[in-house]
């Protein structure tokens, strides 16, 4: 691409909070924006290694998350112990078609999307890949932007187990799967928001 | 130094360097190399945001106050709130899921809606609140983990899987929360950082020349 100057290689750089371009300076010590006092950082510090640590994190925490009861319903004609996949099938088996296809987007399709997703993206940065760099942005933009809506099934959980405990009528527990699913989501929005999809252009940057 | 009036712009998602072009109302510019969004041409930002800010706050409360839905078994009810469930789920010793509903649903959106209350009111006004750099910096930290929305499609999830095997009675919580995403998806659509930062700077560089 021709013309094309980061804000990086003119020795600027913008603000993460109010956006404003500045200068840095050679000075020893950290630099702060002119407008809001935030630090100012070429890219963001540790970026790489932070967000592999949290994505390691999150792929541990996948194991019992999925392998683990996330709800154990009872009541005097029946008990049944639920992980995520199987509360899924389960839905889709009583006819909710509806709700099992949001549940499984939200619970399995996007915990996953996020785990390799990130994964990629953390690869080809360390392999300066100058591979598709518009797609892998755009990637990027995608796991922000739905990473958030994995927290369904914890909100489902505490509702459901707060409303239904009516002695030995029916009651609805939530199970230790729980915890690890939503450490699964608090740690892969995290990572994500580690990541600095700026890296993706540096290598690109440099060959032009 | 580059001076303010300069109007560089970085593209948060590639560094492309770019110059800030004026744009008619409600039109977007977006970064040429990446397809970024870096500013929008929102119309009366403050106000419009304000609006939404203090519409959704009172939903909130009542949102908070009421219950979302009721159960009937054998004559006998149970309802429940969000903060019943989040403290039903602590009593049960879940106490880190508890807390990640509390600060997901409650505690961040609270947060929130207080600050932008707190931010645009005197910009409406042509004053600049104190504190301002820092909580527009908090604001932008604290963002992503207001979920009222997720909250809402869970909340609807729950009643289908309890219609199964209940009579399900709706609250009015239920109500105010579906109006409550609305409002703060508004809000948020709405919402320009980029307008709060030169309202602000205006008024500072006014303050000087006097």
């Amino acid at each position: 691409m021709s013309g094309a100057t980061s804000a990086a290689e003119l020795g600027l750089c913008s603000c993460h909070v109010c956006n404003l371009v500045s200068s840095p300076g050679q000075g020893t010590g950290q630099a702060h924006c002119p407008r809001c006092g935030a630090p100012l950082h070429f890219r963001k510090p540790g970026s790489v290694a932070r967000c592999w640590a949290l994505l390691i994190s999150a792929y541990i925490l996948y194991i019992p998350a999925n392998t683990l009861t996330i709800m154990e319903t009872g009541s005097l004609l029946k008990y049944r112990k639920d992980t995520i996949v199987s509360g899924v099938v389960e839905l889709w088996r009583t006819g909710s078609w509806g709700i099992a296809i949001v549940v499984f987007i939200a619970s399995v399709t996007i915990p996953l999307l996020k785990l390799i997703s990130l994964t990629l993206l953390l690869v080809s940065v360390q392999r300066r890949s100058g591979w598709r760099p518009r797609q892998r942005t755009r990637l990027y933009r995608l796991v922000e932007l739905v990473g958030r809506w994995s927290m369904l099934d914890i909100y489902v959980v505490a509702l459901l187990a707060a409303l239904v405990q009516l002695g030995n009528m029916a009651t609805v527990k939530a199970g230790p799967a729980a915890l690890a699913f939503g450490a699964v989501v608090v740690l892969t929005m995290l990572a994500s928001m580690q990541f600095d999809p700026r890296l993706i252009w540096d290598p690109i940057q440099k060959e032009s | 130094m580059e001076h303010h009036s300069a109007k560089l712009i970085a593209c948060h998602d590639c560094d492309l360097l770019q110059r800030e072009i004026p744009l008619k109302k409600g039109c977007t510019a977006s970064c040429r190399r990446c397809g970024a969004v870096l500013y929008r041409n929102a119309t009366d930002s403050i106000d419009r945001t304000l609006a939404f800010t203090l519409a959704a706050a009172v939903l909130f409360v009542i949102a908070n106050l009421f219950p979302i839905f009721a159960i009937e078994i054998q004559e006998t009810g149970s309802e429940i709130n969000l903060f019943g469930a989040v403290k039903s789920l602590w009593d049960k010793q879940m106490h880190s899921v508890s807390l990640l509903v509390f600060l997901t649903t409650i505690l961040i959106p609270a947060l929130e809606l207080i600050t932008m209350t707190y931010l645009l009111l005197p910009l409406k006004f042509r004053s600049v609140p104190a504190g301002s750099h820092l909580l527009l910096g908090m604001l932008k930290i604290v963002k992503p983990w207001g979920m009222i929305e997720v909250l809402m499609l869970g909340v609807l999830v729950s009643l289908v899987k309890l219609t199964s095997s209940f009579k399900v009675i709706p609250g009015i919580a239920l109500w105010s929360f579906a109006a409550l995403t609305l409002l703060l998806a508004a809000a948020a659509a709405t919402f320009s950082a980029r307008d709060v930062w030169e309202r602000m700077d205006s008024r500072s560089d006014r303050e000087v020349a006097a």
